[in-house]
């Protein structure tokens, strides 16, 4: 059999062709979804189609807040086509709240809503726009009540209460019950230190709030299975998350809901929490029939949370030499009617407040509001990207009032290994904060006024307004800014966080063939192609299959944190390490004794061959697993563990890896018109190890853009009376377009973290947090104003607000 | 009512459409052709970018209505459209696009079925592509790759009226089409090398 047909005589070393199997992890190999996505065969989850489907639509709440004094269905359920109204009321078990850490979010409203676009009622119709009509024919009669929009309206005697009676694990220890969470950083003394001080500067600084914006919408189709349970296909960031909310409101067993991912638009926050899944998964149990819901942009807008809006207020102090005495501030979330992950955010805005500096004494304060205006929660960058707006802004101040150099100011102060955080924690990998700012710096400029085309005057394009065709570069004025951040990588405090990968080697056609099972959510992030990478990279085959993710295997945790690549990267390369030693073990049972080294050296698998340390052939993968059977292993795999800031002092190892990004933005800024062009983007970042550089660099790209949106276009406008949202539309919150975005040079630095699979650092997130203060910073040096509000909107630069 | 257009250089009918009903939706939920995305329907996008008698438009603001008698070329036929237009100078005929004539979307069963193998982008097997979607992978410009379509429709349709645009005509020509997830670095680096593959096989 198997054994007795080795083509290699035993003991007659070969050389490897083929040192590293291709594909690989460092190599930057293409998506293997690409082919589909560019033939627009991909399926996402707003192309599920099923036979005799219905189409669902929630209806939404046309009021900030109000008590719901009655809702009248029946002019809706008459309407031909419709299959099924469904209100609170018809909540089939005793939970009838979700959330992700705090279960206090209404499947449908509940006699009352706390904010504008909370859903209310569903219906499924046979026609998406026949279920738009009948929603539109429920009458629900409103009893408006006043609303709290900031601290001051949330904190005020006699203020409503947004949760009444509210008995989560925080509200024990919060001052107000319309505070969400609260964490406090006390280090050092900071009363001592300012007397050190030559310079202090203060600074309050507002922050916008912003929509992921992923493109595509909302979307998923339930189908109701025979079991009494239900198949869920959806675009989420974490399955499994989704399971545990949504099978409790629908007095499921978690096995009767089985949930896969269907392709998904892009996330970045905003699919962490549910939006449609359990309003399809409502109907389509109602109906017995197939339900698909999609969103339209404007729904979308109010479908997902939002990046928290702040308020943040910050005290700096530095000797006259430029070395950072002291830190105080106080950072305010607006986390909007219901909590989402906004605890967790705290905890990041708060630890991360310091920046990437060395200060001894801190005291620091972040809280998040319950108010009624739209949830807050996840988004790229998670409550670091608040912070670093302000801080950046407090250094380039600092640095003005010494008369230093804003980047050598920077670098004096810069954290490096070893550095203790706030909260005690030592970096303990590096943290090449100075050298990230001096690369970005010792870049050479991009040319000035190169809108002046040769002979035929200005290229009005390249000009700020663009095609608009607002100037031809008169008061145009030029800007030069820096910032850096920091940002913590994968699931903090004590949360116990960890992925699982199901690896299946077996011999298809003579080949070893490779299955990689895991539950994580693909939004874009390209985990699918470095999952094949590390598959080939451990188990030396070629052939690698990517197996659709599901709630069939265990948890992946979520896509989001800059976690992915790590935690479910990481359970890859363990499972397949496993995999290689069963591999190995029937190697050595099969052909252990016509080779020694099969007993003693160290064995790889490369090129689809067993191979010695030394390079030496022993044998082949296919013929090694022939007549056996697949080699088919789960397994999880866990960061190191972290723990829960002390409630009063913030001191404790909260975070696994931090991660870091340096900017330097070019800005022409036509001051008439208060128009600002961004001219070029630099961007230094290091990720420890490169597993797919193509997509590094695009995921860079990608974090810059989004931080220049909030800089000078991104803001969702919620009426500070009302609490209504003004902008919920693609015509009037504004993304980046190709013409907004500059080119975005990048350049990465690779230094290991130990602690990681391969060194890796997370690094899909540090890139939005020092884009926005670069940006803002240049936007000052080229008008000297101050500018201390996100975004920067023309009447800020033309002093006509 | 019944609509009667050529899509991919096949002819189709649409029937029971409702007056309201947009042309993306037609394409996407009655054709089985849902290729060209629905980000917006709103226009802002791109994402639902089709050709209509050659011309780029946002299909989401096209009343199924308007498209009697006409011709249609959505991502799904982009491919053909372009071996065409190479072979004879103009586009036309069915695209192998999948679906064709089917009602819906994309069937569960052929979701389900989904399985990212290492081999489709690597070598383009399964799917002859054309210039500005083999660019698109080679180049990285695919992440979500929900803007995808739009922009490859948009970008193609540049690549035909100017073979070798200047980064500002490039971004001029694409500053419909948003995307969300690259920075757009890297679909210029795509439709750049597009040109020059373009420019090198003539
Ligand atoms: S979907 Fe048509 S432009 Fe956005
Ligand atoms: S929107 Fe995701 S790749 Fe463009």
């Amino acid at each position: 059999m198997a054994q007795n047909t080795r083509t290699v005589p035993a003991g007659t070393p070969t050389n490897v062709t083929q040192k590293h199997t291709k594909g690989g992890i460092g190599e930057s190999t293409l998506r293997p979804d690409g082919t589909l996505k560019v033939t627009g065969e991909f399926a996402y989850s707003s192309d599920m189609w099923h036979e005799d489907m219905l189409w669902g639509q929630t209806l939404r709440s046309t009021v900030a807040h109000a008590e719901i004094a009655s809702i009248d269905i029946s002019e809706a359920l008459a309407m031909p086509g419709v299959y099924s109204v469904l209100t609170y009321d018809d909540l089939p078990a005793e939970m009838k709240n979700y959330g992700l850490e705090i279960q206090d979010t209404p499947v449908l409203a509940n006699g009352r809503v706390r904010h504008h676009g909370e859903p209310v009622a569903l219906v499924a119709a046979d026609h998406p726009e026949t279920a738009r009509r009948a929603a539109a024919k429920i009458k629900i009669d409103y009893r408006e009540l006043p609303v709290v929009t900031d601290e001051a309206s949330a904190l005020a005697e006699g203020a409503p209460l947004i949760h009444e009676g509210r008995d989560d694990h925080h509200s024990g220890h919060v001052p107000h019950p319309n505070i969400v969470h609260r964490q406090p950083i006390i280090r050092g003394n900071v009363e001592e230190a300012r007397k050190r001080a030559d310079v202090i500067v203060e600074g309050e600084y507002t922050f916008g709030m912003q929509d992921q914006a992923f493109l595509g919408p909302e979307s998923g189709l339930a189908v109701p299975s025979e079991d009494g349970g239900v198949d869920l296909y959806v675009a989420t960031q974490w399955l499994h998350s989704d399971l545990k909310q949504i099978a409790p409101v629908l007095g499921l067993p978690e096995e009767k809901v089985r949930m896969t991912l269907s392709g998904v638009g892009g996330a970045f926050g905003g699919r962490e929490d549910i939006s449609m899944q359990i309003h399809a998964c409502l109907l389509a149990l109602a109906t017995n029939k197939p339900v698909k819901i999609v969103y339209n942009r404007f729904e979308s807008f109010f479908g997902h949370v939002h990046r928290h809006p702040a308020k943040l207020y910050y005290e700096h102090g530095a000797t006259k030499d430029g070395k950072l005495t002291h830190m105080k501030c106080k950072i305010v979330l607006d986390g909007g009617a219901y909590a989402s992950a906004s605890p967790a955010v705290v905890g990041n805005a708060s630890s991360l407040s310091v920046g990437p500096y060395v200060i001894e004494d801190v005291d620091i304060e972040a809280i998040a509001l319950y108010t009624n205006n739209p949830p807050c929660g996840a988004m790229r960058g998670f409550g670091a990207v608040q912070a670093c707006f302000a801080y950046e802004a407090q250094m380039d101040k600092l640095a003005a009032k010494l008369g230093m150099d804003p980047v050598e100011f920077r670098q004096l102060n810069a954290m490096e290994m070893g550095t203790i955080m706030p909260t005690g924690q030592v970096v303990d990998s590096p943290a090449p904060v100075a050298e990230l700012l001096r690369r970005v710096k010792s870049r050479p400029l991009p040319p000035e006024r190169q809108w002046e085309t040769a002979g035929e005057g200005a290229d009005v394009r390249a000009l700020p307004g663009g095609l608009s065709n607002t100037t031809h570069g008169e008061g145009v004025v030029r800007g030069v800014g820096y910032a850096v951040g920091i940002k913590n990588v994968g699931f903090s405090e004590g949360f116990d966080d960890y992925s699982t990968a199901r690896v299946r080697l077996e011999v298809i056609n003579g080949e070893p063939v490779a299955m990689v099972h895991t539950a994580m959510a693909e939004v874009g992030q390209g985990g699918v192609t470095v999952h094949a990478q590390i598959a080939r990279t451990e188990l030396g085959v070629t052939q690698v299959t990517i197996h659709p993710a599901d709630t069939q295997v265990g948890s992946a945790g979520s896509t989001s944190a800059s976690r992915q690549t790590y935690m479910t990267g990481g359970a890859v390369k363990n499972t397949c390490e496993a995999v290689r030693e069963a591999v190995l073990e029937i190697g050595r049972r099969k052909n252990g004794s016509y080779h020694p080294a099969w007993a003693t050296a160290e064995l790889l698998l490369e090129g689809g061959k067993v191979v010695t340390d030394g390079g030496e052939v022993l044998a082949d993968i296919a013929e090694i697993l022939e007549g056996e059977d697949a080699i088919d292993l789960e397994l999880e795999f866990r960061h190191r563990p972290t723990v829960a800031f002390d409630l009063k002092t913030g001191q404790g190892d909260g975070h696994v890896q931090y991660t870091f990004a340096a900017h330097r933005a070019v800005v022409e800024v036509d001051t008439e018109l208060g128009l600002v062009k961004v001219v070029e983007l630099a961007t230094a970042q290091d990720v420890g190890k490169a597993l797919n550089m193509l997509s590094v660099v695009g995921q860079i790209q990608g974090g810059t853009t989004q931080g220049l949106g909030v800089a000078i276009m991104e803001e969702i406008i919620v009426d500070p009376k009302t609490a209504k949202v003004r902008n919920p539309s693609f015509t009037d919150y504004l993304i980046p377009t190709i013409l907004d975005t500059p080119t975005i040079p990048v350049d990465v630095l690779e230094l290991a973290d130990p602690n990681a699979p391969y060194g890796l650092r997370g690094m899909g997130e540090a890139p939005t947090l020092s884009s926005t203060p670069a940006v803002l910073a240049a936007i000052r040096q080229a008008t000297g104003l101050e500018l201390n509000k996100t975004p920067i909107r023309p009447e800020a630069l033309t002093g006509t607000l | 009512m019944r609509v009667n257009f050529t899509v991919n250089g096949r002819q189709q009918e649409a029937d029971d459409v409702w007056e309201g009903e947009s042309l993306l939706y037609v394409l996407r939920e009655r054709l089985g052709l849902p290729g060209s995305k629905n980000a917006c329907e709103q226009g802002e996008c791109g994402s639902c970018t089709v050709r209509l008698d050659g011309v780029p438009v946002c299909s989401c603001l096209v009343a199924a209505g308007q498209v009697e008698g006409r011709d249609v070329v959505t991502v799904e036929g982009l491919a053909d459209f372009a071996k065409q237009r190479d072979e004879h100078g103009h586009g036309g005929a069915c695209g192998t696009g999948g679906g064709c004539g089917s009602k819906g979307g994309v069937s569960l069963d052929a979701a389900k079925q989904w399985r990212a193998k290492p081999g489709d982008s690597q070598t383009g097997e399964g799917a002859p592509l054309s210039n500005i979607q083999q660019a698109f992978i080679d180049a990285g410009a695919v992440q979500c790759g929900f803007c995808t379509p739009g922009l490859l429709v948009q970008a193609d349709a540049l690549l035909e009226e100017n073979s070798s645009p200047s980064d500002q005509d490039i971004r001029e020509a694409l500053s419909g089409n948003l995307c969300r997830c690259t920075g757009y670095e890297k679909i210029l680096d795509a439709v750049r090398l597009a040109a020059a593959r373009q420019s090198e096989a003539v």
